[in-house]
C-alpha cells in the first residue's frame, strides 16, 4: 500500500471542499468550485495554488556553480545574486531528466525548485555526480510554496513591480517570505515561498486578500494554454531539448551533459518538433492519442478561453509549421486540428 | 450555476446514472445530478446520429469535462429520433438543469419492458447513497 503524502495546507483544503486527488506520490486538490472558474479567476483576476509538493534541493559551497554549470542546460553565469532561470536536467543523450528554476542566493549558494514526481530522482542525480566542495541537500519539507498568479494578483498582495525570475525576501501580512516573479500561468504573479509551519497563516492571509483558491486542474488547463511543456507528459528523459522548441534554455556553447547531442541535433534539425494546436472539429484531445500525420498528443484538453480543445504533440518537422493540418484520432473519430505559432492564447493587448 | 442534488419522481433511473422520461412509445434519456457532478462543469458533447440503434446497458455517446471522458450508458433499447443540439452548442447546460433542458436524446422504444428493471427515484437515492 503506497501512503501518499500531504502538503501543510491539507487541512485548508479540505475545510474549502476541494476534491483530493493522487498527483505524484502527494494528495492534491484538482478543483475547489471548478476547473472553469478557477481558470478564469486567474486569467482575469488572482487565483493561488498550493504548490507545496514541488521539491527544493539546495546546492552549495565552492564548486557548486561549477557543479551546476556543467549539469544544467542553461547559462547559469547569467543570473545574478537575487535572480533565477529556467533551465534542464540533462542526461547524456540530450534528454531531459527534469526541468526546473534554478535560483542564486549569497554565499554561493543555490536552490532548484524541481517537480514533484522528479524530486528524488534529481536528487539522485545531482548526488551521484557531487563533488568535493559542493553540498546536495534536499529541503523541499522545509518549505511551502504558493503561486499567486494573474492580473491583480500583485496588487491584490499589495506588491509592487518587479523583472520576472527575480526574487527577495518580504512578507505578506506579517509572514516572512521569499517572493520570487514566477510562474506558470502565463500571467503577472508571484510564487512565496514561506516555513512550512507558517504556510497556514500565508494561505489564509491571501485568501482574505480575494485570491480564489484554484487546484491542479486549473494549473494545467492554464499553463497547456500557454505552452508551458510538463516534464512528464511533453518533455521528458527520451525527447531532448531542440526538438521540444526549448533550445532558448540551452547554452550550446558551453559544456554540459550531453550538449554535444544537442548541438548535433541543432544542426542537422529535429526530425520531430513539439507543435501547439488548435481543435477545428469537435473534440477534446487527449495525452497518448495518435495523429495521423506521425507522433501522438502529448497534452491535450479544453482551452477555456477559446472554448476548444486543445494540445501539444510531437509530429514530424514538415507538418509542425503554423497552419498544417492535423489528424487527431479521438476514439476512432478522425478530427482536424491546425498548428498555431505557441503560445496558444495570448491576452488582448489594451 | 450548477443544480442542486435532485432525483425527481417520474423517472426511471440506471445504475450508470442515466435516466429515462418515458413517454408512450419514447423516451427522453439523460445523465443524473450525480453524474454530471461527478464529473464537473461539461466542455463537450459527442451525440449519436439520429436514425442510429442504440442498446441498453451500452455506450450511445460521450460527455467530456475539462478532466475526463465518460461514456453514455442507454439506459433502454431505441433508435434515436432526437438529438438536442442545444447541449452539443452549450453542454454545460447538462449541469444547470440535467433533468430538464439538459436532456440529451430522444428514442423510440425498441422494447417497452425493458424499463421494468431500472429503478425509481426512491431505489436510485439509496443506491447512490452507497457510491
Amino acid at each position: 500500500m503506497q501512503t501518499l503524502l500531504r502538503t501543510p495546507l491539507y487541512e485548508r483544503h479540505r475545510a474549502l471542499g476541494a476534491r483530493m486527488v493522487p498527483f505524484a506520490g502527494w494528495e492534491m486538490p484538482i478543483q475547489y468550485e471548478g476547473v472553469i472558474p478557477e481558470h478564469r479567476a486567474v486569467r482575469e483576476d488572482c487565483g493561488v495554488f498550493d504548490v507545496s509538493h514541488m521539491g527544493e534541493l539546495d546546492v552549495e559551497g565552492p564548486q557548486a556553480r561549477a557543479l551546476l554549470q556543467s549539469l544544467l542546460s542553461n547559462d547559469l553565469d547569467r543570473v545574478e545574486v537575487g535572480g533565477a532561470q529556467y533551465t534542464l536536467l540533462t542526461n547524456e543523450r540530450g534528454g531531459i531528466v527534469d526541468d526546473l528554476i534554478v535560483y542564486r542566493l549569497e554565499g554561493g549558494r543555490y536552490l532548484l525548485v524541481v517537480n514533484a514526481s522528479n524530486r528524488d530522482a534529481d536528487y539522485e542525480w545531482l548526488k551521484d555526480r557531487e563533488r568535493p566542495g559542493s553540498d546536495i541537500r534536499d529541503v523541499s519539507d522545509r518549505y511551502s510554496l504558493l503561486a499567486v498568479q494573474g492580473p491583480r494578483s500583485l496588487e491584490r498582495l499589495g506588491l509592487g513591480d518587479a523583472p520576472a525570475f527575480t526574487f527577495e525576501m518580504g512578507e505578506i501580512d506579517g509572514v516572512e517570505c521569499v517572493i520570487n516573479r514566477t510562474g506558470y500561468t502565463g500571467e503577472a504573479g508571484v510564487e512565496l515561498m514561506a516555513m512550512a509551519e507558517d504556510s497556514e497563516q500565508l494561505w489564509d492571509a491571501i485568501l482574505a486578500r480575494g485570491a480564489k483558491p484554484c487546484g491542479l486542474g486549473a494549473r494545467d488547463t492554464l499553463r497547456l494554454e500557454v505552452c508551458y511543456p510538463l516534464h512528464g507528459n511533453d518533455i521528458g528523459p527520451e525527447t531532448d531539448a531542440i526538438s521540444a522548441g526549448l533550445g532558448w534554455v540551452c547554452a550550446l556553447d558551453k559544456e554540459f551533459t550531453g550538449v554535444e547531442e544537442l548541438r548535433r541535433i541543432k544542426a542537422d534539425g529535429p526530425e520531430r518538433k513539439l507543435v501547439a494546436f488548435v481543435m477545428q472539429d469537435a473534440g477534446i484531445p487527449r495525452q497518448g492519442m495518435a495523429i495521423a500525420e506521425g507522433g501522438e498528443v502529448t497534452s491535450g484538453s479544453h482551452s477555456p478561453m477559446l472554448d476548444r480543445g486543445i494540445g501539444m504533440g510531437y509530429v514530424p518537422a514538415e507538418h509542425a509549421s503554423p497552419g498544417s493540418t492535423l489528424t487527431i484520432d479521438i476514439r476512432g473519430r478522425e478530427r482536424r486540428a491546425e498548428v498555431v505559432p505557441k503560445p496558444i492564447y495570448k491576452r488582448e493587448e489594451s | 450555476m450548477a443544480a442542486d442534488e435532485t432525483y425527481p419522481d417520474g423517472l426511471q433511473y440506471h445504475s450508470e446514472h442515466d435516466w429515462a422520461r418515458i413517454d408512450g412509445d419514447e423516451a427522453t434519456l439523460g445523465v443524473t445530478w450525480f453524474a454530471q457532478d461527478a464529473l464537473g462543469e461539461l466542455v463537450h458533447y459527442e451525440p449519436p446520429e439520429e436514425g442510429a440503434e442504440i442498446a441498453k446497458g451500452s455506450s450511445y455517446g460521450e460527455v467530456e469535462s475539462v478532466k475526463a471522458v465518460s461514456d453514455l450508458i442507454a439506459p433502454l433499447s431505441g433508435v434515436i429520433v432526437e438529438i438536442n443540439q442545444k447541449v452539443v452548442a452549450e453542454p454545460e447546460t447538462v449541469n444547470d438543469d440535467p433533468y430538464g433542458e439538459g436532456w440529451l436524446v430522444r428514442i423510440r422504444l425498441s422494447d417497452a419492458s425493458e424499463a421494468e428493471d431500472l429503478m425509481d427515484a426512491g431505489a436510485y437515492k439509496s443506491f447512490v447513497a452507497e457510491q
